[in-house]
Formats: C-alpha cells, sequence, structure tokens
C-alpha cells in the first residue's frame, strides 16, 4: 500500500477461478470476471445468490478459497483488507458511533496519514451535501444522511475500487431514486471503479453499464441493462431481471432470418440471431410491454405473432400501466402491460382477447427447458449445500 | 436496522417523566435504608473523627470536640500507607485490566461462534465466587508460602534466592488484590465486549487500519464504558482493602495498607479518631481520583 498518496484514477477488477467454500456449503462455485477501469458495474441477484461474498472477497474480508483477485493487474490475493485500495460501503454503514460525522470520513485519510485529512473530509462532506452537519454523531443523522455519511467516508479515500453493498437498501422509494442519481453523478465526476451489489433490478439497470446477474454462485449473464433486458439469455435471468412470457415447444421450421417453435399447434416466431438455441425444444419469450391487446382476433400478417383466443382472469392497474393476466388455452397464462393512454382499461376481467407481438421483440433461452422450471425457485446458497451434498452422497455411493 | 441506531437516542425521551406517589412509595423503604445505614454511620463518622480525648480518662474515651488536628496527625503518622494503599491499588487495578481485557474478548468477541465455550468460561470467571473470599486468600498464603511446592520448585531451580520469601511482599499483596478482583474487571469488561458490533471493526480495516490501530481507535473506545465500571469496582474496593495486605494473609509488617491502619486503630489501639479521621480521608482520595478519572475518560453519564 502506498502510504500517504490516493490511487491515480479507478483500476481494473479481475476475479480468476474464484471458488468459496464455507463450512457446510459453496457460496461461489467458479467465477470469472473482469470489470474495466472506470466503470460502474453492478452485480445482481437474488439474497444468498453469493453477490455479497464476491463483494467481501474483492475488500478482502473474506479469503477466497481458490482462484485470485487482481485489482489494476496486481495480484492481491493474500493482502489484508487494510492493504488493499479499495474501499466499501457497508450495507449497515457500519459508521463508528463514538466519532463525529468528520472524523468518521477523515479516519482513512488519517490512518494513511495524508495531509491534512480535516479540509479533505470537509470536502467529501460537500459532494454529499453534509457539511452542516459535520460535527453530529452518525446515530443522530438520519438513514439516508447516514447513508451518504458512508459514502463520503469511502471515496474521500480516492481508492481505485469503491464497493457499494446494496447500500441503498434502508431508503425509501423517492429518497433511493435520488440517492441513485447522486451515485451516479459522483462516479462521473470522481471516475472511479464502482462496483455495485444489490438485489433490486430498477437500481441497476438505472445507475449501472454493465449489469451480471448472479444466480446461485455463478454469473448467468453480463452485458450493458439494455442488452440484459431486451435479449435475456436464461430463464433465470428473463424473470429476475422484469416480468418474461416464456413459451417451451420444438422447432418446427426455420428460414433463414428466423425460427419457428410449435407450442402445443400454435406456431411463434423468433429472428434466428436473437434465439440461443436452433434446434430441438426451445424455451421462447417475449417482455409483456411488448404485446398488443386485441378485442377482436388479428388478421394473420407475416412478422407479427398472434395468439388467442384467451380470457382476461386478471387485471391490475398500477398507474403509468396495466397489468392484464390472460388464460389461453393450451399455453397457460400470458402477462401483457398496457400503457394506460386512455382512462379505464381496455377490456374487464373475463373478456375475450387476442395478443399479438412484432416477431423482432422475441428472444429464445440457451436454457435445456425441462432442466429449469419455468419460473424457477429463489434458491438460497442453504439449498445450494443441501443438493451439493445430495450429489456428492449419491457419487460416493456408486463408487 | 439501520435505524435501530436510533432506538437508544429515543429511549431516553421516552421515559416517564410524570411524578407519581407510587414511584415516590416504592422508594420510600430505599431511601429509609440509606438514611439509617449510609448517612447516620457517615454523619458519626465525622463527628468521631473530631473527638478528644477526654482528659483523665480511660483509653478509648472521647468526648465531642472540634479537633481537626486530628487529621494532621494521621496524615504524618500514616502518610506512608496512605501513599502504598493508593500504589497497591492502582498497580492492581492495570494488572487485573491487562488480564481482564483479553480474557472479556476472548469470551464476548472470539467466542461468539461457540455459545458453549462462552459460558463454560463465563462459569470459570465466576466459579471463585462459590468460596469465601477469606478462604481464597488464605488458600493463596499457603500456595505461595516458603515451604510451599511452588516456591521450593522455585528455589530449586535458582529462579528465587534460597533465603527469599513471597508472602508478606508488596508484590504477594498486589498479586491478591489482582486475583481477588479480576471478576470484577472482567463482568463489566465482558458485558460492553459481547454487543461490540464486528462489522466496525471491519470497516476499520476497510479504511486502512491495521488491526492494532483498529483496537485502539475502535474497540476500546466502544468498550470504555465496560473499562470505566471494571476499574471503579476495583479500585475501590482494593484501596480500602485490608485482607490481603494484612500480616495474618498475604502481606507483612512493611505492606500494610490504610484499611488495617483503621482495623488497628479501631479495634487494637482504640482510638476510634484517628481511624475516623483515617476513614474520611480515603474517602474523599477515592472521591477525588475517581471523579477526575471519569471526567477524563469521557463517561460521566456512568455516575
Amino acid at each position: 500500500m502506498a502510504s500517504g498518496t490516493f490511487a491515480e484514477s479507478g483500476a481494473d477488477l479481475e476475479l480468476v477461478g474464484i471458488q468459496k467454500r464455507f463450512p457446510g456449503f459453496t457460496a461461489i462455485e467458479h467465477l470469472d470476471l473482469t470489470i474495466p477501469a472506470g466503470s460502474f458495474f453492478a452485480l445482481l441477484g437474488p439474497s444468498g445468490c453469493g453477490k455479497t461474498t464476491t463483494l467481501r472477497l474483492v475488500a478482502g474480508l473474506e479469503d477466497p478459497t481458490e482462484g485470485s483477485i487482481l485489482i489494476g493487474g496486481k495480484d492481491v490475493t493474500k493482502l489484508k483488507p487494510f492493504q488493499r485500495q479499495v474501499n466499501t460501503v457497508f450495507q449497515s454503514y457500519a459508521l463508528f458511533p463514538h466519532m463525529t460525522v468528520l472524523e468518521n470520513v477523515a479516519f482513512g485519510l488519517r490512518r494513511r496519514k495524508i495531509e491534512d485529512p480535516i479540509g479533505k473530509a470537509h470536502e467529501a462532506l460537500v459532494l454529499v451535501e453534509l457539511d452542516h452537519l459535520a460535527t453530529r454523531k452518525p446515530q443522530q443523522l438520519s438513514g439516508g444522511q447516514q447513508q451518504r455519511v458512508a459514502l463520503a467516508r469511502a471515496i474521500v479515500n480516492r481508492p481505485a475500487l469503491l464497493l457499494l453493498d446494496e447500500p441503498l437498501g434502508a431508503l425509501d422509494l423517492k429518497l433511493r431514486r435520488q440517492m441513485q442519481l447522486e451515485l451516479k453523478s459522483i462516479q462521473e465526476e470522481v471516475g472511479l471503479t464502482f462496483v455495485h451489489v444489490t438485489h433490486d433490478q430498477e437500481e441497476a439497470m438505472t445507475m449501472a453499464d454493465t449489469v451480471a446477474v448472479m444466480n446461485k454462485g455463478e454469473i448467468e449473464q453480463l452485458g450493458a441493462p439494455e442488452e440484459l433486458y431486451e435479449l435475456p439469455r436464461t430463464a433465470f435471468v428473463a424473470n429476475f431481471l422484469g416480468q418474461s412470457n416464456l413459451f417451451t415447444g420444438h422447432v418446427s421450421g426455420s428460414t433463414s432470418n428466423s425460427i419457428t417453435v410449435d407450442v402445443e399447434g400454435t406456431k411463434i416466431t423468433i429472428p434466428t440471431k436473437r434465439a440461443q438455441r436452433h434446434k430441438g425444444e426451445v424455451t421462447v419469450g417475449v417482455r409483456p410491454e411488448k404485446l398488443h391487446l386485441h378485442k377482436n382476433a388479428p388478421k394473420k400478417e407475416a412478422g407479427t405473432n398472434s395468439l388467442g383466443p384467451g380470457r382476461i382472469i386478471d387485471v391490475s392497474f398500477s398507474g403509468v400501466s396495466t397489468q392484464y393476466t390472460i388464460a389461453i388455452p393450451g399455453i397457460d397464462k400470458v402477462t401483457v402491460f398496457q400503457q394506460n393512454t386512455t382512462f379505464g382499461p381496455l377490456a374487464g376481467e373475463g373478456a375475450e382477447v387476442w395478443v399479438s407481438w412484432d416477431v423482432d421483440h422475441g428472444f429464445g433461452l440457451e436454457d435445456e427447458p425441462g432442466a429449469t422450471p419455468r419460473f424457477p425457485a429463489d434458491a438460497d446458497t442453504a439449498s445450494i449445500a443441501v443438493q451439493k451434498r445430495r450429489a456428492l452422497m449419491s457419487e460416493l455411493e456408486e463408487s | 436496522m439501520a435505524f435501530s441506531a436510533f432506538a437508544t437516542g429515543t429511549a431516553k425521551e421516552q421515559a416517564p417523566r410524570r411524578k407519581s406517589r407510587i414511584a415516590l412509595l416504592l422508594l420510600l423503604p430505599g431511601i429509609l435504608y440509606l438514611m439509617l445505614f449510609f448517612l447516620v454511620p457517615l454523619v458519626s463518622l465525622v463527628i468521631t473523627s473530631f473527638q478528644q480525648p477526654i482528659p483523665f480518662g480511660d483509653i478509648g474515651e472521647y468526648q465531642t470536640a472540634f479537633k481537626w488536628e486530628n487529621y494532621v496527625d494521621v496524615v504524618n503518622t500514616y502518610g506512608e500507607h496512605i501513599f502504598r494503599s493508593f500504589g497497591y491499588a492502582i498497580l492492581a487495578t492495570i494488572f487485573a485490566l491487562l488480564f481482564s481485557y483479553p480474557l472479556a474478548y476472548f469470551i464476548g468477541v472470539t467466542a461468539r461462534r461457540w455459545p458453549l465455550v462462552q459460558n463454560l468460561m463465563l462459569v470459570l470467571v465466576i466459579a471463585p465466587f462459590f468460596i469465601s473470599f477469606l478462604l481464597r486468600t488464605l488458600a493463596w498464603k499457603s500456595l505461595l508460602s516458603d515451604e510451599s511446592f511452588v516456591i521450593s520448585g522455585l528455589k530449586a531451580l535458582s529462579l528465587m534466592a534460597p533465603d527469599a520469601h513471597f508472602t508478606g511482599t508488596p508484590a504477594a499483596v498486589i498479586f491478591g488484590l489482582t486475583y481477588n478482583f479480576i471478576p470484577f474487571m472482567t463482568l463489566p469488561l465482558y458485558s460492553t465486549l459481547e454487543r461490540l458490533d464486528t462489522r466496525l471493526l471491519e470497516a476499520g480495516s476497510d479504511l486502512y487500519s491495521k488491526p492494532s490501530m483498529t483496537f485502539f481507535k475502535v474497540t476500546v473506545p466502544l468498550s470504555m464504558s465496560g473499562i470505566v465500571s471494571g476499574v471503579l469496582l476495583t479500585f475501590i474496593p482494593a484501596a480500602g482493602d485490608y485482607i490481603n495486605a494484612s500480616r495474618d494473609f498475604l502481606g507483612g509488617t512493611g505492606t500494610q495498607m490504610i484499611g488495617n491502619v483503621i482495623e488497628s486503630n479501631f479495634l487494637v489501639t482504640l482510638n476510634y479518631p484517628a481511624a475516623a479521621a483515617l476513614s474520611i480521608i480515603l474517602m474523599a482520595v477515592i472521591l477525588v481520583m475517581v471523579t477526575v478519572y471519569v471526567k477524563r475518560s469521557g463517561t460521566e453519564d456512568l455516575l
């Protein structure tokens, strides 16, 4: 650790073959990840998917069972947390209750013997608009203010890498939106590499340049938010990041630029380049807001998929849009989001309707149909452990 | 989660403020008890300390007067004992703190994962209380006597001179005081360290603080209330202790503390005013030292 100096700029983070086992379960199976310098990276996943463990490994608060961690090309796997140019905004904030806000922020600077810690701490507090509360104790602040102090305490050190562990979890919706924007602008201002862990898909999509969706200790898909949303590759991503209508069927025909899937007698066409698999049983899907609702049977057109007739079994109003759940015989339920451009719902419960969508909006998943249920359970690490143990035991019995 | 931090702040404000007769009624026995057994003896002690002998009276017969010279006399006569008492008490407190802090840290923080170990160790800390204070000290006397295997062993290994003694030395008295008051130091330390949020230690480490620095900047300040109460619970009784320093136990002629002097003045030479004056001085010095200490450690809330 260079004492008395700041990191020049953000640094690359590289995780190579990381595995983390705790007594009784494996939190991370095998993880390879490169996060380029200066980016805002989000690790998104349900609780227990290994995202916080990943963050703690990078911070040095846990040691990986296998693999190595590189920051700016330098192997830091063996370094202690205080030797790493990494700072964390903890989920619990972990502000020192016996120190004032100012001393909390100056703590890291003092430990590294950086000149003028108080002045720099004030600057950081100005950045998060809390300089007027510098002499207060953390417990005299509101949750949102504490969060900003935690942020100031981390960024004041100009770390090569800033880790954020669900820092907005305790805030109410409005404050969270405000903080999301603030975080984003701070990141642009100071140019650090941010790694943000969250289970809030909206937060991840608004803030990050790149999102990695994690499930059961592995990264399911990685990419820009739009890419992940518009072209999910697995059923988990399709359902964790927003909602999806998924249909499983056999590929019945293909042209040069599209494939057709036979779902219980209904043909659904998707573009070939948006499908991960082109043969056999495949799962295809479409986002609910891409669907159009029709009261009369739509004309069969090339370039459009249509389903129906079905019956509306649920209508729920959510302000900007209305969500219709439609039961179509043979196809199960389909969800449609319709923008509320007029007053009142387009059709009431029990009405007979058809749905259609542009072929270009469909996507094909890479999962083996049947291997994953249509809506996979939110598996926590404990149940993964149980599964692993069972697999291991059957393996032992065989040999 | 984060809002639990406010709980302590608001709890104070939520305390009932209305004056209730029931509360007064419930306090009455306590107030009466304190009046009878604390205030009355204290006043009587102050009066005794200014008494003078009845002219041509028997030994131990005194009359009320305002003989403040009693105080000057006892300070002149027993200054050395007063000084020694506080010296021993301070040393014993420091040793007890140095011994208890790692022990309390282990029980309260390190052993959190194993509740069985925690409970077992707490029982071990408290276990000596099942045996009388006097018996324990006597046991140490025989364990550390010249004929004991400890001392003869040390002598056989030439770690001690053949004609040296351990009992009767200041070291033996300080050892006895430290030993006897360790539970009083360990328990308050344990109760604060048990509540220590280890996430704060991780935060310290994340903020470039070496483990030793985190200890002094985070752990120690956060356990200050335990340190202060442990020190008070050890120092105050240790300064007035007269068992360990007594010749019948671990002490000798050269190790007499203020407690021993008060005892012999009251019970042997029947010099009540001198004993009373010494008691008042002991009390006053402890009060001053404790006030300064508590002020300096910034934990006035405790008093």
